[in-house]
């Protein structure tokens, strides 16, 4: 056997051939063949009819319902509406966590009794919340805005001050040597040196808002939204476009995922560690 | 950074809680006491309907929900497990179905729940499922990342003594990766009693989210407050018995 035929090599492989044709990644090529096969599979499955049709229709069904509701207005606005709650839920639990993150991160005294109080909250599932939000914001975007604060709170809180702590002391040192105040400290030295962990901490928080905007939807109800659009389907038993809304916020958590990466690659490639933990 | 200790932690603890109790009080005090009940009212609650009444609490709502919640997340940690030993010994493999595993991560689970009620109905089935398939990329994901950063040097030892496929995987792949795979059980645990929460607020006819969205339905705030309490109670405990888990199954490989 001589070497260009071992299966190791990718390149003469039906795949790694299509992959040097479109000059892309052999797995870019093996991902969408592993797609393909599933969506296959999933056809031929749903052909069969082990499952009523009405319950399990054809893969190639729903992805015409799929193609077919991205042309609808009614589900971009219901995006929309969603991706605004979490857009300003997000903005929220930013603008609480972050500040609060560098006090704790700070001082050791405010961290330790803080981290009790922490503790006997973030166990509650924030979704057990929500019969009570109700009264307080009603069941529109307040709810959602609120909601999500709580629940991206934690992760963003926990990576800030874990980001402090990781701060380079000598950088501290030097700071402080060259006569800067306290607050030139944080905003010169803590807030750049932790910015990756804080990104890392949004990057959890944003597939922890998504779950939160379409949970509350689904649990309270309200005008707009992909969770509202799900729950219509069900009450009118149109089960594709329970699967079509479904396949489109997976759309919608990779493309955020994606951009949280990219941005993440562009802005702290520079550090070594993608450190953080929710 | 140095973490000067505190030898009286024991004090700032308690004044820390009763500041916090305090607040409570207060805050309950100034805005509406219906809705917003003080700590001592929603504590009373919890002793009278949830502790003196155990009985009640265990069949009721405890029992159901721990059902579903432990069922849903076993089975998805053994198949998550076992998947992504084998995804993760095997580049190829992995290069065909993680876009896919990706995708299926990114779908809020919660999403599926309306379409799950109409395919299994309001009962533990339903129920199970969801949880199952909320918790199974986190458990796979974590899996696979930790089997691939299993040293290569361990796998070469164990194949040059002759160490068989099988006792390879459970005596070296996994031991090694365990600390991945706790770090996706952790995740798993949290979104698992997400799930189990909202779909008993959602459609149930027990467990802990009904006892909490009914209290609700009748108006009696304080109840759901109480409940509210229990299930950050429960949060706890399940936390504890995996941290608990994690420290005895990882003892050896202290961090």
């Amino acid at each position: 056997m001589s070497l260009t035929t071992l299966p190791v090599n990718s390149a003469t492989s039906g795949l790694g051939r299509i992959s040097q044709l479109l000059r892309v990644p052999t797995s870019w090529v093996r991902g969408a063949a592993g797609f393909a096969v599933l969506f296959a599979a999933a056809e031929v499955f749903t052909r069969a009819e082990l499952v009523t049709p009405s319950y399990l229709p054809r893969a190639s069904s729903i992805l015409a319902e799929t193609a077919n509701l991205v042309t609808t207005g009614s589900f971009w606005s219901a995006t929309q509406a969603t991706m605004k709650a979490w857009l300003l839920g997000m903005l929220v639990a930013t603008a609480i966590a972050v500040p609060l993150g560098m006090l704790l991160g700070l001082n050791t005294l405010a961290h330790t009794a803080a981290n009790m109080v922490i503790e006997l909250f973030r166990p509650i599932p924030s979704v057990a919340l929500i019969p009570i939000g109700i009264l307080q914001f009603g069941r529109g975007i307040d709810l959602k805005i609120a909601l999500i604060a709580y629940a991206c709170l934690w992760p963003i809180l926990f990576n800030t001050i874990h980001g402090v702590h990781a701060v380079d002391s000598i950088r501290v040192d030097s700071a402080k040597v060259f006569g800067l105040s306290r607050r030139q400290r944080i905003t010169g030295v803590y807030l750049p040196s932790s910015a990756p962990f804080i990104f890392t901490g949004l990057k959890i928080a944003s597939s922890v808002a998504l779950i939160l905007a379409v949970s509350v939807e689904i649990v309270a109800g309200g005008r707009e939204g992909l969770g509202i659009l799900l729950e219509g389907a069900r009450q009118l038993g149109e089960l594709k476009l329970s699967y079509a809304v479904i396949i489109m916020l997976g759309v919608i958590g990779v493309v955020l995922q994606a951009v949280f990466e990219f941005v993440e690659r562009r802005a702290f490639g520079w550090t070594k560690f993608s450190g953080g933990d929710s | 950074m140095s973490e000067p200790t505190f030898g009286n932690l024991a004090w700032i603890r308690i004044a820390v809680l009763s500041g916090l109790f305090a607040v409570w009080g207060l805050a309950s005090s100034a805005v509406d006491k219906v809705h917003f009940p003080g700590p001592i009212t929603v504590m009373k609650v919890v002793w009278s309907d949830w502790i003196m009444d155990a009985s009640a609490t265990w069949s009721d709502a405890l029992a159901p929900s721990l059902f579903r919640l432990i069922l849903g997340f076993a089975l998805a940690s053994l198949g998550a497990l076992g998947l992504g030993v084998a995804i993760g010994r095997s580049r190829t493999l992995g290069d065909y179905t993680e876009p896919i595993i990706h995708f299926v991560r990114a779908i809020p689970p919660p999403a599926l729940l309306p379409l799950f009620i109409v395919l299994f109905g309001i009962g533990d089935l339903q129920k199970i499922v969801l949880i199952s398939i909320g918790v199974f990329p986190p458990i796979l994901l974590n899996t696979i990342d930790g089997v691939r950063s299993v040293d290569p040097l361990l796998l070469d030892t164990a194949a040059s003594f002759r160490v068989s496929r099988a006792r390879r995987i459970y005596q070296v792949v996994i031991p090694a990766a365990a600390p991945k795979i706790f770090a996706g059980l952790r995740i798993a645990i949290a979104i698992a009693v997400i799930l189990m929460v909202i779909s008993e607020l959602v459609a149930a006819t027990n467990g802990l989210g009904f006892r909490i969205v009914r209290s609700s339905r009748q108006f009696k705030y304080v109840d759901v407050w109480a409940g509210i309490v229990v299930l950050g109670v429960l949060g706890s405990v399940l936390n504890g018995i995996l941290g608990a888990v994690e420290r005895r199954v990882l003892g050896w490989n202290s961090l």
